[in-house]
């Protein structure tokens, strides 16, 4: 005697209509930068994590946004779409907000710079220290690039060496040059 | 610390479930699964700490059959269901606990209803193991003098 598929689904779908969630969360199985944690909460996008296994997260996820994180497909629907048409090419800008709770202020300040960086543009580590501040706080800088709770909408990926290297990606050097590539800033 | 809501329901969804199914059958427990676990995701965010959490979704859980026992019958006896593992079955046993004191009433209840331990039981009330299973005997004690 277990739950049906459809009893729990029915369920999960049920908590998001009741407005019941902190988070909702999904994982896309095949994207083209591979599987995706995906979490929402009443106010937009909280989470993108290339570790796509739900144990390493949901604790994080209670304890920033509260403890009701549940996965309901019906919630992340505007993020899917949005994420589907990107990496079509048919898609520049997300309109879906970014909810940033709990992060340090200065990482919120340079990830608020981060999401000024239009789509097949790139700029450096020194270039985004300086628009927050501190033109010597490059190395801060990729500590706040490489912990970016929400890659791709926040496009870290568009931050690259003075020297021209790609440098670093939390999800490692291949999908930044994927992103990168399909939004035509590298050949 | 409180376990993500994913995590609680991972847990006990199954026995859950299993319980409603045993008391309401198949149709009437899809319902009511729904509404447990609704109800525990509205009162998750006020709970102080995540232990008993066991002991806590049966007792939504069995609310939730009683409201669905007294929408069927108003005023009536609740239904009679079959005894299972020698246990008395919890809905013959229910119309008769309301005159016990609420500590034998909650560990008769918990422990003939829900299957919970003594353990649990003790958890749930804020008593010992040893407190909880004398609660229990102690009420089951009373229960059989008074309906001699």
């Amino acid at each position: 005697m277990t739950v049906s598929p459809s009893l729990d689904e029915r369920f999960r779908a049920a908590a998001a209509t009741a407005d019941l969630l902190d988070v909702a969360y999904d994982v896309l199985p095949d994207t083209p930068v591979g599987p995706l944690l995906v979490g929402v909460t009443g106010r937009g996008v909280c989470r993108i994590s290339f570790d796509s296994e739900p144990e390493h997260q949901l604790e994080e996820l209670a304890r920033v946004f509260g403890p009701r994180v549940l996965r309901s497909p019906k919630p992340i629907e505007q993020l899917r779409r949005e994420l589907d048409e990107y990496f079509e090419g048919r898609r520049q800008h997300f309109d879906i907000e970014t909810d940033v709770r709990g992060m340090p202020a200065y990482n919120v300040k340079v990830l608020a710079e981060l999401a000024r960086v239009e789509y097949g543009h790139t700029t450096t580590y020194g270039a985004l220290a300086a628009l927050t501040g501190n033109p010597r706080a490059a190395r801060a800088v990729g500590t706040v690039m490489n912990r970016n709770p929400i890659p791709i909408v926040l496009p870290c990926h568009r931050v690259i060496g003075a020297s021209g290297s790609l440098t670093g990606y939390g999800g490692g050097l291949d999908r930044k040059e994927h992103l990168l590539r399909l939004e035509g800033a590298i050949l | 610390m409180i376990p993500p809501f994913e995590t609680f329901y991972d847990a006990h969804r199954a026995e859950i479930f299993r319980f409603l199914d045993r008391r309401l059958g198949r149709d009437r427990a899809e319902d009511a699964f729904q509404e447990t676990f609704l109800r525990a995701l509205r009162a998750y965010p006020r709970l102080e700490h995540g232990e008993h959490l066991r002991a806590w979704v049966f007792t939504i859980a069995n609310r939730i059959v009683f409201d669905d026992a007294r929408k069927r019958k108003p005023g009536g006896e609740l239904p009679e269901l079959p005894v299972e593992d020698g246990l008395p079955a919890f809905e013959d046993l229910a119309p008769f606990t309301d005159d016990l004191p609420p500590k034998e009433r909650a560990a008769v209840v918990l422990r003939y209803g829900y299957d919970l331990t003594y353990d649990e039981i003790g958890a749930a009330i804020g008593s010992s193991t040893q407190a909880a299973r004398q609660a229990a005997s102690a009420g089951v004690r009373r229960l059989r003098k008074e309906h001699e």
